[in-house]
C-alpha cells in the first residue's frame, strides 16, 4: 500500500513537472504552429533565475517566492524577442520554426556556459519545504507537493485567462482561425505577442520549479524538452485539456514502467506506447475541429 | 554557373570531378590523419544523402537519423569487437564486457560474430526499424511536427537506451579500440586507404542512386506529395508507402554510412547518435540546399570541416557560429546556399512582378527536360494500388 502510494505520487509529481513544461509549449505550439525548441531553454534561463535571485536574497523562502513572477518575466521576456526577430516571419513554416528555434536553444546553452559556467548549480530549498509528510504511510517530499501545486496554480490560471478575460478569447480565436480572427478585427499580431509571453513565461516558472528537485545547469532545457513535446502530441497540439491528462498519464506510466524495469527500458517503452496510441488517435487525445490547422 | 550545375551534364561533370577529386586527388594530397578525418566526413556526408531524399524532396523532417546511423555502427562496432575478441583475447569475449559485466557475450550479440550476418544487419537493421515507424506513422497520416517529434523521441530514447545498457554496449563510454577490420589490420596505412576509398565509392553510389531516384516517377512523386499529399491520393497513389519508402532508403543510407564510421573513427558512443547530433546532421544539408542533389552533401562536407578546424580552436565560438547558421540558414534562406544565385536573379528582376517562389518548398522541381513520365497518365503496372478511403 505504501509502495503504491509512493510510486503514485512519484508519477503525479513526474506529471507535474511535464504539465509545467509542457504548458506553454502547447500554447505556443497551438497559437502559430510553431514548434519552439528553444522552451527548455526558456526554462533553464528560469532556474538560473531562481539561482540569481538567491545569491542576492538570501532567505530561500522568500528568494523562492520572489523567483516565480521573476522566472516568469524573464522567460515571456525571451519568448517576446524569439517571437518578434524570428517567428513572427515564418508561421507558415512550422518545420522550420524546430530547426531555428534549435539554433536559438544552442546559442542560449552556450551562453549559460560561458557566464554561470559549465558544472551545474544548485539552488537551496526553503527550510519549509525540507522533509517529508506521511500519506497513508507513504513519504511525501514536500518539495514535490510544492510543484505540484504550483502546477495546478498556472493551470488553474492559465484556464482563468483563456476562458473570462477579453485576452482569452482572442488567443482561442486566433488559434482557431487566424484568418477570420484577423477579419474580424482582433490584432493578431498583438495576440502573438501575448501569446508567447505567457506560453514561454510559463517555461520560466517550470525553470524555478524544477531547481527545486535537482541541480541547474546548461542541459537543463534538453532534459525536459522532448518529454514535453511527446506530452503535446499525445495530448492533442493546443489542447489543453489533453496536455493535462497526457502529462499525468505519462508521469504515472514512466514511474510505474522505471519501476518494473529499469530507467533506460522505461523511456523505450513510453515511446512505444505513443506511437502505439497515436495509431488510435492520430490527432492526440483531444483534436481541434477546424480547417485552418490542417 | 547553376543551371549548369543542375543540368544533367553538370550533374555528370561534376560527378566525374569529385570521384578524381575524392579517389585521386584527396589521398595523394593528403596525410593520413587528414585521410582519416576526410574518411569521417564522408560518412556524414552519405547520411546526409539520405537526408536530402526524406527532407529536401519528401518534406519529412526527419531528426532520428542518429538512431539509423547509430543502429549501424553499433552492429558493426559489435562486429569488431568480438572478431577483435577471438583474434587477438582467445576468449571471445570484449574486453569491456569483462570489465563491467558478467564476463559472457550476450546473446543477442552472437549473431554478430559472423561477417556475413554483420553486412546483412547493417542494412536491414535500420531499414526495418524504419519500415515499421513509417508505416506506423505514415499509414495513420501523422504527419509534419508529429512525425518531426517522434523520431526525435526515438533518438533520445535510443541514446539513454545505449547508457542504461552499460555491460553490454558499453554505456556512455560506447564501444573503441577496435583493432583489425574483417581480418584486415586497422593501423596499416594500406589498409586505412582502404577504408577511405570504401567510404568515398559508398558516397558516391549513394549519390548516383539518389539522383536516378529524383529522375523517375517515383521521384516525382515524392516531391508531389511534398507540396500536395492531398492532391497524390486523389489521383490513387499511396502516400503513405511513397513516403516510408522513401523514409527506409534514408535510414539505410545513414546506417551504411554509421557502420563505415566505426572502423574510420574507431569508435561509437550514445554521444555520436543522441538528439544533439541528429539535429546536427541537418544542418549541413540545410545550407547546401536540402531539395538538391549535391547541395546536402557538399554542406555537410563544409560545416564538418568548419567544425573540425574551428572547434578545437574556439569551442565556444563553434557553438555560437552553429545555433546561428541555424537561424539564418532555416529563418531566411531556406533554399540554402544552392538558392543564392536565384536569389540574387530574383532581386535583379524585382519590380518585373515575376515571384512565384513559394516559401516552404525549396528548390526546383528540375530544369533540364529530362524524361519526365506525365504525371497525370495512366498509372502504370508498378504503381500502388488504390487504398480505400478512411
Amino acid at each position: 500500500m505504501e509502495l503504491l502510494i509512493g510510486q503514485m505520487f512519484a508519477g503525479l509529481s513526474l506529471g507535474s513537472v511535464l504539465l509545467l513544461a509542457a504548458l506553454g509549449l502547447s500554447l505556443t505550439f497551438g497559437q502559430m504552429g510553431v514548434i519552439n525548441m528553444a522552451h527548455g531553454e526558456f526554462m533553464m534561463a528560469g532556474a538560473y533565475t531562481a539561482f540569481v535571485v538567491q545569491r542576492s536574497i538570501s532567505d530561500a523562502g522568500v528568494s523562492l517566492l520572489v523567483s516565480i513572477p521573476v522566472g516568469f518575466l524573464v522567460g515571456g521576456l525571451l519568448g517576446l524577442v524569439l517571437e518578434a526577430v524570428l517567428l513572427r516571419r515564418m508561421y507558415h513554416r512550422p518545420l522550420d520554426t524546430l530547426l531555428v528555434t534549435f539554433g536559438v536553444a544552442l546559442i542560449l546553452q552556450q551562453a549559460a556556459r560561458d557566464i554561470f559556467g559549465a558544472p551545474s548549480v544548485d539552488v537551496r530549498a526553503p527550510a519549509w519545504l525540507q522533509g517529508n509528510i506521511e500519506l497513508l504511510g507513504a513519504p511525501i517530499p514536500l518539495t514535490r507537493l510544492f510543484i505540484l501545486l504550483l502546477s495546478l496554480v498556472c493551470l488553474a490560471g492559465l484556464v482563468l485567462i483563456l476562458r473570462a478575460t477579453p485576452l482569452g478569447r482572442r488567443i482561442r480565436a486566433v488559434v482557431l482561425n487566424r484568418d477570420l480572427a484577423e477579419t474580424s478585427g482582433i490584432s493578431t499580431r498583438r495576440t502573438d505577442q501575448l501569446t508567447f509571453f505567457i506560453g514561454s513565461g510559463l517555461a520560466g516558472v517550470a525553470g524555478v520549479a524544477v531547481t527545486l528537485i535537482g541541480s541547474t545547469g546548461p542541459y537543463l532545457g534538453t532534459n525536459y524538452i522532448v518529454d514535453a513535446f511527446l506530452v503535446v502530441v499525445a495530448g492533442g497540439v493546443g489542447q489543453i485539456k489533453g496536455a493535462v491528462i497526457a502529462a499525468f498519464a505519462l508521469g504515472v506510466l514512466q514511474s510505474v514502467f522505471e519501476f518494473s524495469t529499469t530507467a533506460s527500458i522505461g523511456k523505450v517503452l513510453i515511446l512505444v506506447l505513443i506511437v502505439v496510441f497515436l495509431q488510435l488517435r492520430p490527432q492526440g487525445i483531444f483534436s481541434l475541429k477546424t480547417r485552418s490547422l490542417a | 554557373m547553376n543551371t549548369f550545375l543542375q543540368s544533367r551534364w553538370g550533374v555528370l561533370a561534376g560527378f566525374a570531378a569529385g570521384a578524381v577529386l575524392l579517389l585521386v586527388a584527396a589521398p595523394a594530397a593528403l596525410s593520413a590523419f587528414n585521410l582519416a578525418l576526410l574518411g569521417k566526413f564522408i560518412c556524414f556526408a552519405i547520411v546526409a544523402v539520405g537526408i536530402g531524399l526524406a527532407w529536401g524532396r519528401g518534406g519529412m523532417l526527419t531528426l532520428g537519423q542518429g538512431v539509423f546511423f547509430g543502429l549501424g555502427a553499433y552492429i558493426m562496432a559489435m562486429h569488431l569487437k568480438l572478431a577483435d575478441a577471438s583474434l587477438f583475447g582467445g576468449s571471445g569475449v570484449p574486453d569491456f564486457m569483462s570489465l563491467y559485466g558478467s564476463g559472457e557475450v550476450p546473446g543477442w550479440w552472437e549473431p554478430f560474430r559472423s561477417p556475413a550476418v554483420t553486412l546483412a544487419a547493417v542494412v536491414l537493421v535500420p531499414g526495418l526499424v524504419a519500415l515499421l515507424l513509417g508505416l506506423a506513422v505514415f499509414k495513420r497520416r501523422v504527419k509534419g511536427a508529429y512525425f518531426a517529434i517522434l523520431s526525435q523521441a526515438l533518438a533520445a530514447a535510443f541514446a539513454v537506451f545505449l547508457i542504461g545498457q552499460q555491460a553490454t554496449t558499453g554505456g556512455s563510454n560506447g564501444l573503441s579500440g577496435f583493432r583489425s577490420f574483417f581480418g584486415f589490420d586497422l593501423k596499416d596505412p594500406a589498409n586505412k586507404l582502404m577504408l577511405y576509398s570504401i567510404a568515398a565509392v559508398v558516397l558516391l553510389l549513394a549519390l548516383a542512386a539518389a539522383r536516378q531516384l529524383m529522375h523517375s516517377r517515383f521521384g516525382e512523386l515524392l516531391v508531389a506529395v511534398r507540396d500536395q499529399e492531398e492532391r497524390v491520393r486523389f489521383l490513387g497513389y499511396d502516400p503513405a508507402t511513397i513516403k516510408t519508402v522513401t523514409y527506409v532508403i534514408a535510414a539505410v543510407v545513414a546506417g551504411i554510412a554509421g557502420a563505415l564510421f566505426v572502423p574510420i573513427v574507431g569508435i561509437i558512443s550514445p554521444a555520436d547518435v543522441g538528439v544533439i547530433p541528429s539535429i546536427a546532421f541537418l544542418i549541413g544539408v540545410a545550407i547546401g540546399g536540402r531539395a538538391t542533389l549535391l547541395g546536402p552533401v557538399l554542406g555537410a562536407l563544409s560545416v564538418a570541416i568548419a567544425q573540425t578546424s574551428l572547434a578545437s580552436t574556439f569551442p565556444s565560438f563553434w557553438v555560437y557560429f552553429q545555433g546561428l547558421l541555424f537561424v539564418l540558414v532555416i529563418g531566411f534562406m531556406p533554399g540554402g546556399l544552392a538558392s543564392l544565385p536565384r536569389i540574387a536573379a530574383r532581386l535583379k528582376q524585382r519590380g518585373a512582378g515575376h515571384s512565384n517562389a513559394r516559401q516552404g518548398s525549396p528548390g526546383r522541381r528540375r530544369t533540364a527536360p529530362a524524361p519526365v513520365p506525365a504525371a497525370a497518365s495512366t498509372p502504370a503496372a508498378s504503381t500502388i494500388p488504390e487504398e480505400a478511403s478512411r
